[in-house]
């Protein structure tokens, strides 16, 4: 076993033990926090696939962002250390039985993918793969449209919060 | 023998292969290897700021300083380490212990993570990815969550109050962070530290000064130091965050926080003060690190200047300085910049250098006039009467009226 496949495995329990945890402990600051080691974990598994990219993005979005934005929704929750109810309610069944149909649906699409047998195309040397990702972003031949639109959507985002949190003078 | 730390990885490497071990473990023990020697060394550092940061406030402040422990009180900052360790260790009441215990790691921890991609030398770098710029951002946001989980965890209202202080301090002065490191990236075409110092044939602050001065400004907005330090303001909130941490729990927040000062600087050197560049660099790389040192510890100086000379700034003035002063302005440079940088493909360095310096002092030039202009306004309206205060028997619709 290499130096690598050690470390996997350690990020693979680390990254699932995290994701049971958030699921299933009853404080929510703590769901939460788990929920960032979950995250964390998923970096490094773009690490050691030498996606520095995507290991740097998924901190600075899902981490930097996101539970951070989670984590204030949760402490301006008033009540939030009273631990009272069950984390289950009547249609827990019916949330078990969706998990097992994607769960399965999952592992047999996997079962049948042919991806697992091709090679791991060779990197050529001295290409910065930052400047071809952006690059592809914005060629015609690309994605530019895909990218336009999210970049337009973002834009009604940012431009709908000024219009909600506007303070009309009268 | 002009690169040590090389020499002796590789010196190293041959041993460990001589013992029969395997390629990938050989790598693993090196990397480990590096990151406790770089770790301790900049941790070694950081003790001696302690000692440099009390000594300079001290002259800005017309007294000594640490005077008495060793010649020039060099040795105080081992005392107080001493004193931090065998203090009591208070672990305050519904606290949340887990959180609390490892919210000083996470905070000194997101600091030591930023000299992973510093170059310390033209050979010497921890590791040389090709999104350094994007990591320290990311890492950043490591340190606001060693914060928020400070002061949730504390148990305490002012250091709630402090963390949600902090967090919206540092969510809005990251915004003109990254628009201003956008822009070495841009000019180096690469956000790979190594490169954008091999690029910095001419210096970034001779090329784009006022980019340099809006991640300056930011940088101590992100550090928590004065003027911009209402996450510690002690008349108002006692100390914020860390009001409950106690011992070396406590010593690991101001470790981190000093530590953060020159890190901070050295990326600030790095990015637009040539890094290592220098004299004889080339040739022997080890000269490498004490340029950097030097040209961060002046830009630690900067900071140090500021932070004693300045009063602090109000919470809605500073997110206000922030919102509608430093993110349009930095957002404006960009633009300029980019278009700039296109349409003057193919002329000689010289050529380049002088037009983006003169188009960074034509909009200096051209906020300065903005600013004149709205300081007018603003003192016209400062100098209008005020509504006056009236007894709580007055008619609402005379209140109305009055205004």
């Amino acid at each position: 076993m290499t130096v690598l496949q050690v470390i996997f495995l350690i990020t693979a329990v680390v990254t699932l033990g995290g994701a049971v945890l958030v699921v299933t402990v009853r404080n929510l600051i703590h769901a939460a926090l788990w929920l960032i080691l979950t995250l964390f974990g998923v970096a490094v598994m773009y690490g050691l696939l030498s996606a520095t990219f995507f290991t740097v993005i998924q901190v600075v979005i899902y981490i930097g962002a996101i539970a951070i934005l989670m984590i204030f929704a949760i402490m301006l929750t008033r009540r939030v250390k009273q631990e009272a109810g069950s984390s289950v309610n009547k249609g827990w069944w019916l949330a078990g039985l969706m998990s097992l149909v994607l769960f399965t649906a999952l592992v047999w699409m996997f079962s049948t993918w042919s991806g697992f047998q091709t090679t791991l195309p060779v990197m050529p040397a001295n290409v910065d793969m930052v400047k071809v990702l952006g690059t592809a972003l914005v060629s015609p031949n690309g994605y530019v449209i895909p990218f336009e639109i999210a970049s337009v959507l973002l834009l009604a985002a940012l431009i709908g919060a000024v219009v909600v949190a506007w303070e009309r003078k009268s | 023998m002009s690169d040590p730390v090389n020499s002796i990885a590789e010196w190293l490497r041959m041993i460990l292969s001589s013992w029969g071990l395997s390629e990938g473990l050989i790598t693993v023990i090196l990397g480990v290897l590096g990151v406790v020697i770089l770790a301790s060394f900049v941790l070694i550092v950081d003790i001696m700021l302690v000692w440099i940061e009390r000594k300079i406030v001290a002259r800005f402040q017309d007294r000594f300083g640490p005077n008495r422990v060793g010649p020039y009180g060099v040795l105080q900052p081992i005392a107080d380490v001493i004193k931090l360790l065998i203090k009591e260790d208070i672990m305050p009441n519904g606290a949340d212990k887990f959180i609390f215990n490892i919210a000083p790691i996470i905070a000194l921890a997101a600091v030591l993570l930023l000299w992973a991609v510093v170059p310390l030398a033209p050979t010497i770098i921890g590791a040389d990815i090709n999104v350094a710029v994007l990591y320290v951002v990311a890492i950043g946001s490591l340190g606001t969550l060693a914060i928020i989980m400070a002061g949730w965890a504390s148990n305490n209202k002012y250091a709630l109050l402090g963390a949600f202080r902090t967090v919206a301090l540092l969510i809005a002065y990251e915004v003109p962070m990254i628009i201003a490191l956008l822009v070495p990236v841009l000019l180096a075409r690469s956000m790979g530290m190594q490169t954008i110092v091999a690029a910095q044939s001419t210096w970034y602050i001779f090329v784009v000064p006022l980019a340099a001065v809006i991640l300056f400004i930011s940088s101590i907005a992100e550090l928590g130091r004065t003027p911009f330090d209402i996450s510690e303001a002690e008349s108002e909130i006692v100390a914020g965050f860390h009001i409950e941490y106690t011992g070396m729990k406590f010593g690991l927040f101001y470790a981190g926080e000093l530590l953060h000062a020159l890190t901070v600087s050295a990326l600030i050197s790095t990015l637009f003060l040539g890094g290592w560049r220098g004299p004889f660099v080339d040739q022997v790389p080890i000269l490498g690190p004490v340029y950097l040192f030097i040209k961060s510890f002046f830009v630690y100086y900067l900071i140090m200047w500021i932070r004693y000379s300045f009063p602090r700034v109000r919470i809605d003035q500073m997110l206000g300085f922030n919102w509608k002063f430093l993110t349009p302005l930095a957002l404006c440079l960009l633009i300029v910049v980019a278009i700039l940088d296109k349409l003057l493909v193919g002329t000689s360095q010289a050529v380049y250098v002088l037009v983006m310096l003169g188009a960074n002092l034509m909009i200096v030039w051209a906020t300065v006039l903005i600013l004149r202009k709205y300081a007018r306004v603003e003192r016209k309206r400062i100098g209008e009467e005020r509504p006056v205060a009236v007894p709580p028997d007055t008619e609402s619709s005379e209140l109305v009226g009055q205004e």
